[in-house]
């Protein structure tokens, strides 16, 4: 396999080398916007593609398209080869024990639903608890209400604080004997706290609870070994990892994968099928019935070779950089609040500006090329606990520069001199 | 600056900053309520209504520039209005917001709303200056369900 990055530089001053050069693997960050240069902070949403996962995408095509596990021919073979390293990559790259241990799923969602249907629904009896915290995405909230709508189990939500932290004691009053399966993030999108995963997995196990963490915001900024944390899922999605859309990965352990029922039934999670008795095949094969987005996997691969290229601390390092000088930046900004004040945060700022709608905020900085997400951003309890109707919310990537908040903040300025 | 005066016009600025009629009118007899879940924008509009006649109109609510200004607007336009006219004017805005309005033979009916115009260049707003006058739909026809832009 290639190396995105060779050579390792530090990121230190305003634009240093090696962050032009991260730059220049993103054919997208050239163009502009309303006659703008294209200032692209809506990572939290989905972030850009390097050249090389477009590549891998275009050549899938070009060169090895061939459907997998299922001919003897050349093409097949190379299209199987490639969404198995795929898998092998991705395991490594989390610290799964084993490759099986990966199933490819459409995205975060679909592993969150996943999980409910195979494994909660099936375990889960009347008077039983799914606990799940204050700052969830509507993907870690609503299919565990749709099964509790069909078992009668009850959902418990973990509150937080005014800074948009989980409130600890609170989390460990509500873990009662109940609770029979707890669903965290680990990194709000919308209010970028991080949260303390290793010690909640571990106060679940305490109880014999098993623990999934939405890691959707987690996997492009941070690093992350599952064995380490000892969760029994972690799920994400491809195209915040600059990868493509409609892949994602569930991790689950292999002892839990095993014990779930199928998803999907269809080709390829079979072992034998006859009208009388289907054997279904083993994991992580029982869970991707039908054709799966091969050329989504391939290139999949190749976005974690992108980032093991430029390395996760120092993606980490520089974002943290950037969550400093923007958050510092914001703040002189007249009127302006910060939401989600946690201690410990990724590089994700939502803010209000005083008597303006983040919708307003969001049209007049696009015309001067950057990208910001206005509204509930599939957070709505959030909003309802800080009593706001939406929020404006930059959310940075390792391509990020200081340069790129300075046009933020001017335009942020402008904003204000169309309402003052 | 010259595709943010398209939008943010003067009369948009001020009906935000001052909204007219920004009010529950407790004696109306019509009302309805809207809300658009993409932003949070949520309005109650009221209408008093007599023999046919929109004798007053008040809102409440809160939401954007655009959403506001267009509540305000509608409000000040409508009194006196005959509830088919005031139809007409809901499918004139309409027509104005999408850029499907003829200029040449609308154009002494638009007046005020003309500052909408530029509505019509930024699709992602359509919706949020179309709120209050779809809720005002609703009122008139005296629906009790909330209207919501996503259907
Ligand atoms: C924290 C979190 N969880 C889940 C999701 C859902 O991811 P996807 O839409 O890719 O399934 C997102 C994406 O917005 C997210 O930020």
């Amino acid at each position: 396999m290639k190396k995105a990055v060779e050579t390792v530089l530090p990121f230190t001053s305003k634009s240093s080398h090696a962050i032009e050069r991260i730059r220049a693997d993103f054919p997208i960050l050239k163009r502009e916007v309303n006659g703008k240069p294209l200032v692209y902070l809506d990572n939290a949403a989905t972030s850009q593609k390097p050249l090389s996962v477009i590549e891998t995408l275009r050549n899938y095509y070009l060169e090895d398209n061939s459907n997998i596990h299922r001919g003897v021919h050349h093409l097949s073979q190379k299209a199987t080869e490639g969404y198995e390293q795929g898998r092998k990559n991705i395991a490594s790259f989390i610290g799964a024990a084993e490759p099986e241990e990966i199933i490819f799923v459409r995205g975060t969602t679909e592993g969150i639903n996943l999980v409910a249907h195979s494994l909660v629904k099936e375990m889960i009896k009347p008077g039983d608890e799914i606990l799940i915290t204050g700052m969830e995405h509507h993907s870690n909230i609503v299919p565990w209400q749709i099964v509790c709508e069909q078992t009668g189990a009850k959902l418990s939500v973990v509150p937080i604080n005014d800074k948009g932290e989980i409130i600890f004691e609170e989390y460990e009053k509500m873990l009662t004997s109940n609770v029979k399966f707890v669903s965290i993030v680990h990194i709000s999108n919308s209010l970028g706290t991080v949260n303390p995963i290793h010690t909640m997995i571990e106060m679940a196990h305490d109880k014999g609870i098993p623990v999934l963490i939405d890691g959707a915001q987690t996997v492009s900024h941070m690093k992350i070994d599952v064995k380490d944390l000892d969760c029994d899922f972690f799920v994400f999605s491809g195209h915040k990892m600059f990868g493509p859309t409609g892949i994602g990965v569930l991790y689950g352990k292999r002892k839990y994968l095993e014990m779930m029922s199928p998803y999907q039934g269809g080709g390829d999670m079979i072992k034998s099928v006859t009208f009388e008795k289907t054997i279904y095949n083993d994991i992580p094969y029982k869970f991707e019935a039908g054709t799966p987005n091969i050329a989504g996997v391939t290139a999949l691969g190749s976005a974690v070779d992108y980032i093991n290229g430029v390395g996760l601390d120092r993606i980490y390092q520089h974002e943290q950089e950037l969550l400093q000088y923007a958050t510092e930046s914001l703040l002189n900004i007249d009127g302006l609040r910060i939401i989600g004040t946690a201690k410990n945060k990724s590089a994700v700022i939502s803010f209000m500006l005083e008597g303006i709608h983040p919708h307003d905020i969001g049209t007049i900085i696009d015309l001067e090329g950057v990208a910001i997400r206005t509204g509930h951003h599939c957070t709505q309890p959030v909003m309802q606990r800080f009593g706001i109707p939406a929020t404006a919310r930059a959310s940075f990537a390792v391509y990020n520069t200081k340069e790129e908040v300075d046009v933020l903040i001017r335009g942020l300025d402008k904003v204000k001199k169309v309402f003052q | 600056m010259s595709e943010l005066k398209t939008l943010y016009q003067d009369l948009i600025l001020d009906h935000n900053k001052n909204p007219r009629n920004f009010k529950k009118l407790t004696n109306a007899n019509r009302h309805a309520e809207g809300y658009n879940p993409l932003c949070g924008d949520q309005y109650t509009i009221y209408v008093q209504v007599e023999n046919d006649i929109i004798r007053e109109v008040g809102f409440e609510g809160s939401g954007c520039a655009i959403s506001k200004a267009s509540a305000s607007v509608m409000s000040s336009l409508l009194k006196g209005k005959t509830i088919a006219e005031a139809e007409e004017l809901i499918t004139l805005f309409q027509k104005l917001v999408t850029g499907t309005a003829d200029p040449m033979e609308e154009i002494d009916r638009v007046g005020k709303l003309a500052a909408f115009a530029g509505v019509s260049e930024f699709p992602a707003r359509v919706k949020c200056a179309s709120l209050a006058w779809h809720t005002l739909r609703a009122a008139l026809e005296d629906k009790e369900q909330v209207v919501s832009t996503e259907v």
